[in-house]
């Protein structure tokens, strides 16, 4: 327990107090009237309504293309599946920006809609939009997917054998335990919309600005601290209130429900309705995820003399300008060692934060840490990034110049899925199993080996592999540390898209796709690796 | 601590052992392990994500000196700068490249660097040295202008504009796409050479006139240029169709290097008479943990040896009379004769309320 709360004490809430402090006490005396003075502007309030309405409409557009979603993945088997679970997972890793140029392909100017039917939504707050149901659907589908696949289906059979008409039944049986994985689904997409930043920078263009943008530009453009302070603490608010009420459902979803394995409950689908609706969301997949993710690799292919390997030969090699000291396919290599680093912290951290909070004597106080664990998820980047080199930069803490910092900075947001994944399956586990091999005079050390490892070895994996595959794709801490020269895979991309000419192009997008392959792969391996209790919960 | 977390916390030691391993081994100059101390053996830079410079030469520094560079990129030149001021008197580093003459007020009244003549200073012409106390010494310029897509022009039988006021003409209507000045430095310089060649009260009339001509306006140098611009190699691919944008007078010359397969001629080319002179300051950190170093690099900076690498790593002109530029640039780039400019404190002065004008002027 100590360790996890000097961790985030040290690299979350001190840098976060820091900025702020300096923001709203300049010369030692708070100015808490500056808080009025800022939230009366009406720029401020314009970017404040702005962040509620998209997050709102987000959240509900994303629900509305998931569910059906989440339901075919529980409810019917068809071949691919697995592949396509990992698929739409993929989003959910991938830096913005990489998703931004891929929604420009799509929806921006002679983009294929515009191609197509003439339609453009670059620099409309559709692109906003789309881009974020593309990022969450994989929420919403694991999320309430996972639990839905582990409903037994019999219980809405024996409503119907008593009488109950098949929509009665489902809206008295299924719908009642659904309700909290919904709401805790819908409040996570919530809170990710809601502190969107890469996407709204990208797509957003002049006319939009989120609070988490808003918070960037006063902090990175303007030097204006004291409205970046205020704004911090308006979203923090936000955030929090947000996730005590994520923490309620959460509470409420672990209520006993019976659950059957998931094998159990998945058939293939039967009748021109359920084969309609397969096919619906084959369709919205297809669509949605798909086709911005083929966008960038058919551009990374596409050389100017047809289709070819070029671009990723050209990875390879060090090019005689320099855009890196490195070749850019050593930012594969960095990448992978800052992801190594990061879900060996994020993993330890999580670890023993989920150990201390199964304990039987966990009392509220302990409750409210797993909540405070979740903060980083949307506390804005920028202001841990920019707290990170007004506070570190003293012994033992001088990291600043350290590349244990990005590492470090990736696995606080890496934390809270560690977190998630491995509290269910801890609690799961039977105090008596470990009594019983203590009386039969096992050794503490190899009762935990007997008992404990076999039973948490799969969510520690898969844990550990969500911890990754978020440190492969994190961009926004990463590019707010100064950091020597390593790029990482993201930050190799955005440099290659900001100089000129068609190979840097080209090599950003075949960089992209690896990023893509790299992430869907590990994805992949954990769709194997499943528990069969626990889908994890986001 | 209970059985299961000391368990816990001897696995993922474990794990965490191995992690760090992986990472212990050939990181690139040798930066892990090594990390609290920086060996006084070492002189840091801070500067902005384009800063590169070739291993051989840097290598050079270290035989001469015996100080090892290490280099820190602190986000885009604006986000740099707001960096070193936040951290004043604890900087990150020795010595910060990268401050230009629109920034460079703001780092000198913050007061981020100390005075240091660099060695060699007399190669350097005077009118690029703007701080008389020597607190940052030029390291390199480059221009600010409108490029433009030479088979479109040449296709429509029509001559590409060469100045400002050409840019406002009928015939250009809805053929330019500019950079917010707010977010982009690009859009800035261009901003400010507007303002330069119309005066404090003419730019927005002219704007106006752009306005009105159907200018469009994004967000980035990468969008305006990679996705708007017809003449570059990701326009082309995203089909661009705006054949102006504004960009540097370096870029035809990349656009040749970068070319898959490289043309013989560069596929844009520069109006001359709409470009803003910017140049990039190098000084030494107040509260720098090795000054020494720190003056050593920054003689370096501005060797023969360092300002002729640097035209292939950034696509600048050297600042030093005495560095030749590479070939790529002497045939396929335009030398400035007459770029605008304006001192560093008006820019300081006028700048933020400038940019709240042109919003509400342009994009409202």
């Amino acid at each position: 327990m100590a360790l996890p709360v000097a961790f985030f004490g040290v690299f979350f809430a001190w840098p976060v107090v820091s900025i702020v402090d300096r923001g709203l006490r300049p010369d030692g005396a708070w100015r808490f009237g500056r808080i009025g003075e800022t939230l009366s502007r009406p720029d401020i309030l314009d970017v404040l309504g702005f962040t509620v309405w998209q997050a709102l409409a987000s959240t509900g557009l994303t629900l509305l293309v998931a569910l059906p979603g989440a339901y075919v993945f529980a409810r019917f088997d068809f071949p691919g599946k697995s592949v396509l679970r990992a698929v739409v997972t993929v989003p959910f890793v991938l830096p913005t920006v990489l998703v931004g140029t891929a929604f420009l392909a799509l929806v921006g100017r002679n983009g294929l809609t515009d191609e197509l039917w003439g339609l453009r939504l670059d620099t409309s707050v559709w692109a906003i939009l789309l881009a974020h149901v593309f990022f969450n659907y994989a929420v919403v589908v694991r999320t309430v997917g996972g639990l839905w696949s582990q409903l037994d289906p019999r219980q809405e059979e024996a409503a119907r054998v008593l009488g109950a008409s098949r929509w009665t039944a489902w809206r008295t049986v299924t719908l009642p335990a659904l309700v909290p994985a919904v709401a805790a689904a819908a409040l996570m997409v919530f809170l990710f919309t809601f502190t969107s930043f890469g996407v709204v920078q990208i797509l957003g263009g002049d006319a939009y600005s989120t609070l988490e943008a808003e918070i960037y530009r006063q902090t990175a453009r303007l030097l204006d601290l004291p409205t970046a302070a205020v704004l911090t603490l308006v979203q923090f608010v936000a955030v929090g209130v947000i996730l005590g009420v994520h923490a309620w459902t959460v509470r409420r979803r672990e209520t006993a429900l019976r659950l059957v394995p998931p094998e159990s409950t998945a058939r293939r689908p039967r009748g021109a309705g359920q084969w309609a609706l397969l096919a619906g969301v084959l369709v919205s997949v297809a669509l949605l995820i798909l086709l911005p993710l083929g966008v960038l690799v058919e551009r990374s292919f596409a050389g100017p003399d047809g289709y070819g390997l070029g671009y990723y030969r050209a990875l390879g090699s060090l090019d005689e300008s320099g855009t890196f000291l490195v070749p850019p396919l050593e930012a594969i290599g960095n990448s992978l060692r800052y992801a190594v680093a990061a879900t060996a912290i994020a993993v330890l951290i999580g670890g023993l934060a989920a150990a201390a909070l199964t304990r039987r004597r966990a009392g509220r106080l302990v409750r409210g840490f797993d909540a405070l664990l979740m903060l980083p998820l949307g506390v804005s980047a920028v202001t841990v990034g920019f707290g990170f080199l007004i506070t570190l930069d003293e012994p033992p803490f001088d990291l600043r110049a350290s590349w244990i910092l990005v590492p470090l900075a990736q696995a606080l947001v890496g934390v809270p899925f560690v977190v998630r994944t491995m509290l269910p399956v801890l609690r799961a586990v039977d105090e008596r199993l470990r009594e019983a091999s203590a009386v039969l005079g096992a050794s503490p050390w190899r009762a935990w080996r007997e008992v404990d490892l076999p039973l948490v070895r799969r969510a520690l994996l898969i844990a550990a592999g969500f911890a990754f595959a978020v440190s492969l794709g994190e961009f926004g801490a990463t590019v707010f540390i100064a950091r020597p020269e390593s790029p990482t895979l993201p930050v190799a991309v955005a440099r290659l898209l900001g100089r000129p000419g068609a190979l840097n192009y080209g090599q950003a997008m075949a960089l992209s796709t690896i990023l893509m392959v790299v992430c869907a792969v590990s994805l992949l391996l954990l769709e194997r690796l499943r528990t069969d209790r626990t889908s994890g919960e986001f | 601590m209970s059985i299961k977390k000391a368990a816990a916390a001897a696995l993922v030691a474990a794990l965490g052992i191995t992690g760090l391993a992986a990472c212990g081994t050939d990181d690139v100059r040798g930066s892990a392990g090594k990390t609290d101390q920086p060996a006084p053996k070492t002189v840091t830079l801070v500067s902005h994500d384009s800063f590169n410079a070739s291993k051989e030469v840097l290598a050079d520094f270290t035989q001469q000196t015996g100080f090892t560079v290490k280099v820190l990129k602190s986000g885009d030149a604006g986000e740099a700068v707001n960096k070193e001021i936040l951290t004043k008197g604890s900087p990150q580093g020795d010595v910060f490249f990268g401050v230009d003459n629109t920034l460079l007020s703001r780092a000198l009244s913050n007061g981020i660097f100390v005075p240091y003549e660099a060695k060699g200073l007399d190669r350097i012409p005077a009118a690029y040295q703007l701080d008389k106390e020597h607190r940052v010494t030029p390291i390199d310029s480059g221009d600010i202008c409108v490029n433009y897509d030479k088979k479109y022009f040449a296709d429509k039988k029509l001559a590409p504009p060469q100045t400002f006021d050409d840019l406002a003409e009928p015939e250009y209507k809805d053929l330019l796409v500019v950079e917010n000045p707010e977010r982009s430095s690009p859009g800035l310089g261009f901003l400010l050479g507007t303002a330069a060649k119309y005066g404090d009260e003419g730019w927005q009339d002219y704007w106006k006139k752009l306005k009105a001509n159907g200018v469009k306006t994004v967000d980035s140098w990468e969008l305006a240029y990679n996705q708007e611009f017809s003449g570059s190699a990701g326009g082309k691919q995203a089909k661009g169709d705006r054949p102006l944008v504004v960009s540097y007078a370096s870029s035809p010359p990349a656009e040749v290097l970068y070319g898959e397969p490289q043309p013989k001629v560069a596929p844009t080319g520069v109006s001359t008479g709409t470009c803003f002179r910017q140049t990039e300051f190098a000084g030494l950190l107040n509260g720098a943990k090795n000054p020494e170093g720190g003056k050593a690099l920054i003689d370096f900076l501005i060797s023969k040896k360092f300002q002729e690498d640097m035209p292939l790593q950034m696509f600048v002109n050297p600042v030093a009379k005495d560095a030749a530029l590479p070939e790529l640039f002497t045939k396929h780039g335009v030398v400035i004769e007459k770029p605008e400019t304006m001192a560093p404190e008006k820019i300081a002065e006028k700048r933020d309320p400038w940019i709240q004008q042109w919003s509400s002027l342009v994009l409202k």
